[in-house]
């Protein structure tokens, strides 16, 4: 393993007051490059909190946005938001979910069929955000006929963190020792049973990690959203009605919307703190997992 | 009886999971059918320029611009990013005391959760018109490799972290019985022996570049020109998608499907690739 | 001590018996004295590997079996074929015949859920659900069909009294099963086993991954159930075969599969072993 570089700087009579004054630079040059990236980091967070903190208010958080969003707050753009994510996590939990515990513990490691879902969960993975927004405005939107709705955007999103939830329950039913499954059958007991009492519970850590994640990634996404669940930022009456996510929000106000950057900074920041929340959350319940996983 | 019943139930859950991205690809081909069949693949290359229309025959649509401003964008930001990437994961394996590594790869971990368009307001905000009093206009092919490079170097950072974590202890113990010095260590036996998961890592990076939308679509100005200089605005192929399918109708809509099936075929090659090279499965 | 368990543990035994027999009908176990499992030319294959071949023999109703032989000849999968956990192991084949009772284990028609309810196993490291030590042993009882909570409760006591577990545990029966020591776990895992009322116990070197006061609790409470089981155990240690044993099986590799070399009563095996490579295991064991 060792290349040509290491190699010289064994044999040189010079190499090591070299390799000395090299390895000084170096490692100032290393602490520089994280100095810059933790720099960047609270550039990008600071200039949010700095400039979005002075908006937030009880009643910008409740209000109706007015004149296109300069005005007023983000109350209905909070609950689009909240009903496009129940949309997608309604969907893709119980489907992920099993999806992941047939991978995980009834499809043998031989199948082929389980094989291509595997690849074909990879390959879902990678799909850009803007391509599940062309496909949730021609299949959800155009062919089932649910218009730029908030059904459409959840079950587009829903789409979008499938591989996510499936891959983070299969690692969690794969974090459950062997010996369970083979007590449970020496004990008669039948699969439905195990998988529901005992490889379950013991996998549901795994499975709220997913859920947190997928949580996340659904918050966070915008391109998918601008064609599928639409702009508009009236109060949705129904889940048939156009919602706009927290995302778009910040979009539209900064892009299409002279004035609207004080309101954006506001709202990025309500959508930074959620986020920063739920990340806080997915990594206590790994702490809290791994703790478990020690002591038992 | 309830187990069969049950297996059955569960593997139907994964075959349509496993089913969602032939649905999607099969859509994707539906819509782009028409343009393909109208306009053939030639004149995305060959017409003047891009002036789309809803009939085939009386629109221009040359992509070359869009798809120049994809690479030029995801190249540079990968070039920045890349290095910065690894030296961030060789920062927390070799350098830092482990508390500072702890912290660092938190505020890593926390800035890839940051969503897009956040990057991509902040840069509109606060990068562009730093770069404006540079060189005008601001909005650039310069200010999207920057803020594309941001996005994607936790990416790059967290996949070479969990590589480096896999250098086997005894390589590095060697290097040490020798008397390497640190970085010698580094560059001649720790970064070698982690190089399948750090191209693996700048792989995944740059299939996320690539697939990016809403940053590039802030900071860009998507002019559709090819740049002359990296201070000239650009147009991408996803920013194309997100500014023109809102009214986008017939074969301009198709084109537009066209250029996502284009995307789509890209960041799945990349993701294949990466897969080889890991040869572990791989979710971005 | 011991003998005292053994009048308490059978009065108590006659009533779980006679309460279980209410909530489900288990068949009443063949006559004491003849074959409670029959394996005729026995053979097992891992992914076309043999692991063991040609095994052929009978356990006697109630008496301790103890399957001898150096390691890597098969013992564990021999046992595993008795419940077909082999089922769990992909790509893994077995032919031959297994009679337990009336039972042919590996006929088509033969249910390998309920079959397993009859024949009980215990591993080697001791194997607790991460659940409290009351669901661990409710939570097969409920499988099978028991719902009645005094009828749980009666059953979850009197299992955890056969093992001597109860005056230990009964003050914390909520709490987690992987708080428990080593030595109480592998007895939970008994109980747990006992609870389903088995005709017959598999115990695959229960006592191997325990320290040696442990290990001993254990083997007293295995000697203190015979009697009441067909009990076939695998184990490494000669010692405790020959002071715990009624009969003993010899496994040994011949190429490169296990095969059964011998069988008899423990005293002939150790004393008067009739092939020359058991007197060779036995003495270069002692020496």
């Amino acid at each position: 393993m060792l290349d040509a570089t290491a190699q010289a700087g064994l044999v040189g009579p010079g190499a090591l007051p070299r390799g000395r004054s090299l390895d000084a630079f170096v490692t100032t040059a290393v602490w520089l490059g994280a100095g810059l990236i933790v720099a960047v980091f609270f550039w990008i967070v600071g200039d949010v909190f700095v400039h979005g903190v002075g908006g937030l208010s009880w009643s910008f958080l409740i209000d109706s946005p007015t004149h296109a969003g300069r005005g007023g707050g983000i109350g209905p753009i909070i609950v689009s938001t909240g009903l496009i994510l129940t949309v997608c996590m309604a969907v893709s939990v119980p489907l992920g979910v099993g999806a992941g515990a047939w991978l995980a513990e009834f499809c043998p490691s031989t199948s082929l069929l389980g094989a291509s879902v595997r690849r074909s969960l990879d390959m879902l993975a990678g799909v850009p955000s803007i391509v599940f927004g062309l496909f949730g405005n021609a299949f959800f939107c155009v062919y089932l006929g649910m218009g730029f709705s908030i059904l459409s955007g959840g079950l587009t999103l829903a789409c979008m963190v499938l591989p996510i939830l499936i891959r983070s329950v299969e690692q969690g039913f794969g974090s459950v020792p062997g010996e369970h499954r083979r007590s449970a059958a020496a004990l008669g007991m039948t699969r439905a049973r195990t998988l529901a009492h005992v490889l379950l519970p013991a996998a549901t850590p795994g499975l709220m990690a997913g859920l947190v994640l997928g949580i996340g990634r659904a918050m966070a996404e915008t391109a998918a959203l601008i064609f599928t669940s639409g702009y508009v930022d009236r109060m949705p009456q129904s889940l048939a009605d156009s919602g706009r996510a927290m995302s778009v929000h910040i979009y539209d106000l900064s892009m299409n919307v002279a004035g609207g950057e004080p309101n954006a900074y506001t709202t990025a920041l309500v959508l930074v703190a959620s986020l920063l929340v739920i990340n806080g959350a997915t990594s206590a319940i790994g702490q809290r997992w791994l703790c478990g996983r020690s002591r038992g | 009886m309830s187990d069969k019943v049950l297996a059955w139930a569960l593997r139907a859950c994964g075959i349509v999971s496993g089913a969602v991205v032939l649905l999607i690809m099969f859509f994707l081909m539906q819509e782009s059918l028409p343009a393909l069949q109208r306009l053939g693949l030639a004149r995305f290359f060959t017409d003047a320029s891009w002036h789309p229309a809803a009939d085939a025959s009386q629109g221009r649509f040359n992509i070359t611009a869009m798809v120049s401003g994809t690479l030029l964008t995801t190249a540079g930001a990968v070039l920045l990013a890349a290095p910065l990437g690894v030296v961030s994961a060789v920062f927390s394996h070799y350098y830092a005391p482990p508390r500072v590594a702890r912290v660092h790869r938190r505020l890593i971990e926390l800035l890839a959760g940051i969503p897009s368009v956040v990057y991509g307001f902040w840069g509109l905000v606060s990068l562009v018109p730093l770069l404006n009093a540079l060189h005008p206009p601001g909005q650039s092919l310069l200010a999207g490799i920057v803020v594309l490079a941001i996005m994607i170097l936790p990416t790059v950072a967290l996949l070479s972290d969990a590589a480096l974590a896999n250098v086997p202890r005894s390589y590095l113990d060697g290097a040490a019985a020798l008397g390497l010095t640190r970085w010698r260590t580094v560059w001649g036996v720790a970064l070698p022996a982690a190089r399948s998961g750090l191209f693996t890592g700048v792989l995944l990076a740059t299939a996320r570049a690539v697939g990016e939308t809403m940053a590039v679509l802030m900071v860009c100005g998507n002019v559709v020109r090819l740049p002359g200089s990296v201070f000239d605005p650009v147009r991408t192929l996803t920013a194309n998608i997100a500014l023109e399918m809102a009214y986008a109708m017939g074969d301009h809509r198709s084109a537009l499907f066209v250029s996502g099936l284009t995307l789509m075929g890209l960041v799945v090659l990349l993701v294949a690739a990466a897969g080889v090279f890991s040869r572990e499965r791989v979710y971005a | 001590m011991t003998t005292h368990m053994n009048t308490t543990l059978l009065t108590e035994r006659k009533t779980a018996a006679a309460m279980h027999r209410s909530a489900s009908n288990v068949s009443p176990g063949p006559v004491r004295g003849c074959a409670a499992i029959r394996v005729e030319n026995l053979s097992l294959e891992y992914n076309g590997k043999p692991a063991f071949t040609g095994v052929s023999m009978a356990f006697t109703q109630n008496r301790i079996t103890a399957i001898i032989g150096p390691s890597g000849c098969g013992k564990t999968s021999f046992l595993t074929c008795l419940n077909r956990l082999t089922d769990l192991v992909p790509r893994c084949r077995v032919t031959g015949r297994v009679t337990i009772g009336q039972t042919e284990v590996y006929a088509p028609e033969t249910d390998a859920v309920s079959l397993r309810r009859r024949v009980g196993m215990i591993f080697q490291k001791p194997s607790p659900f991460p659940l409290s030590i009351r669901k661990n042993i409710e939570l097969p009882l409920r499988d099978h069909g028991v719902r009645k909570k005094k009828h749980l409760e009666q059953t979850v006591e009197t299992a955890l009294r056969d093992v001597g577990l109860w005056s230990e545990v009964k003050d914390r029966l909520n709490s987690p099963a992987t708080t428990l020591s080593g030595g109480q776990q592998q007895r939970l895992c008994l109980a747990r086993a006992l609870a389903l009322e088995p005709e017959v116990l598999l115990l695959d070197e229960p006592c191997s991954s325990l320290d040696p006061v442990s290990s001993g609790v254990v083997e007293d409470l295995i000697v203190s159930l015979s009697g009441r089981f067909t009990i076939v155990m695998v184990t490494h240690n000669l010692a405790q075969a020959k002071r715990i044993a009624h009969d003993v099986a010899v496994f040994w590799m011949h190429d490169n599969a296990g095969q059964l070399i011998e069988t008899g009563p423990c005293g002939d095996v150790f004393n008067n072993p009739s092939q020359p490579i058991t007197a060779a295991y036995i003495n270069g064991s002692r020496g």
